[in-house]
């Protein structure tokens, strides 16, 4: 038993110190991290602020696509998740995660769209009474 | 771990010990924030579908102010480096360095959410209230549960800072600051998902 138990030090303190190492990452990413984040962040309240485009839409995209990019540049430079931490489960847990994100709001917003669409028109006079 | 077993003289088939997975806490806690995702998921998609839902009161494009929003996101953005140098100083052990970084990520974080209770104030005081629509419900409800998360992590932030001055870097508050600085970090991340969809988006819809 204290065989294994000295053994199971030595593999403990070994992990760690490689963790350490690993998670707080290091002055340059979060540099890195903060310079991408100030550039991803300016552009969409350019585009919304400075009326860049005509079309609502295509500025409503760009910036959720914006959006998109920058969690994931939080996600590495700031989270500092990668496929090795603990042993893969971070990484599957966070896929694990999007997954049912995605599915959550993708079907909340695409079943409502076509609920209102689909409605039938009320009347004036129930909008009325509604009030 | 699994030589250990099999290297043991007499062989068993009870533990007697109960096996921890290394580092159990940092995984455990990126659970949970996975979890919280879900949360802020399901409000997300509550501000989606009622979101144009102003019930003739006043839209997005009239409650919302952008120039205070740019504020907001550049405060709690230097917040989440600035805990990131924390993390840097706590592995170097200088103490001093650590909590004068943390004292900066938390007052940094403290004007946040005093901005954004006086946004709330002035929406309310202008009957724009909670109240008033769906949309201004869902809005509230998402943009105050990630202002409580911040709140609370000011609090935690403070208590860390009181057990980091009585006890220094022990493998405890090294794990507690590890699990802070991933809600931290968290939190930011939340923030840039409610300013591209909850204001920008919002706006224009």
């Amino acid at each position: 038993m204290s065989h294994s138990n000295s053994h199971d030090h030595a593999v403990h303190g070994h992990e760690h110190s490689h963790d350490e190492h690993a998670n707080h990452g290091s002055l340059r990413s979060y540099l890195t991290g903060f310079v991408l984040a100030v550039i991803l962040t300016v552009i969409p309240f350019w585009l919304v602020m400075g009326h860049v485009f005509q079309s609502h839409w295509v500025t409503i995209t760009l910036v959720l696509l914006l959006a998109i990019v920058q969690i994931l540049v939080h996600v590495v430079y700031f989270l500092h998740l990668d496929t090795h931490s603990e042993g893969g489960w971070n990484m599957l847990s966070f896929v694990f995660t999007i997954v049912l994100v995605v599915i959550v709001l993708g079907a909340s917003i695409w079943v409502m769209y076509n609920e209102n669409t689909n409605m039938m028109p009320m009347s004036p006079q129930y909008q009325h009474n509604g009030e | 771990m699994s030589s250990t077993a099999v290297d043991t003289a007499q062989s068993r088939f009870l533990c007697l010990k109960e096996q921890h997975a290394h580092n159990g806490t940092l995984l455990g806690f990126w659970i949970y924030l996975m979890s919280d995702c879900f949360i802020f998921a399901s409000l997300f998609a509550c501000y989606a579908v009622l979101g144009t839902s102003t019930a003739g009161g006043p839209t997005a494009a009239d409650v919302l102010d952008l120039h205070g929003l740019a504020i907001n996101t550049a405060l709690l953005l230097i917040s989440s480096v600035t805990f990131g140098f924390a993390m840097l100083e706590m592995v170097r052990k200088r103490k001093g360095a650590v909590m004068l970084w943390l004292a900066v990520s938390g007052l940094l974080a403290a004007g946040f959410v005093t901005l954004e209770l006086r946004e709330f104030a002035s929406m309310i005081a202008d009957g724009a209230g909670p109240g008033r629509s769906a949309f201004l419900s869902s809005f509230f409800t998402l943009v105050g549960t990630h202002g409580l998360h911040v709140s609370v992590g000011i609090l935690w932030l403070i208590v860390l800072m009181v057990q980091l001055g009585k006890f220094g870097f022990n493998e405890a508050n090294i794990r507690r600051m590890q699990c802070l600085s991933m809600f931290w970090h968290f939190l930011d991340l939340v923030w840039v998902g409610v300013f591209s969809f909850v204001y920008l988006a919002g706006v224009l819809r």
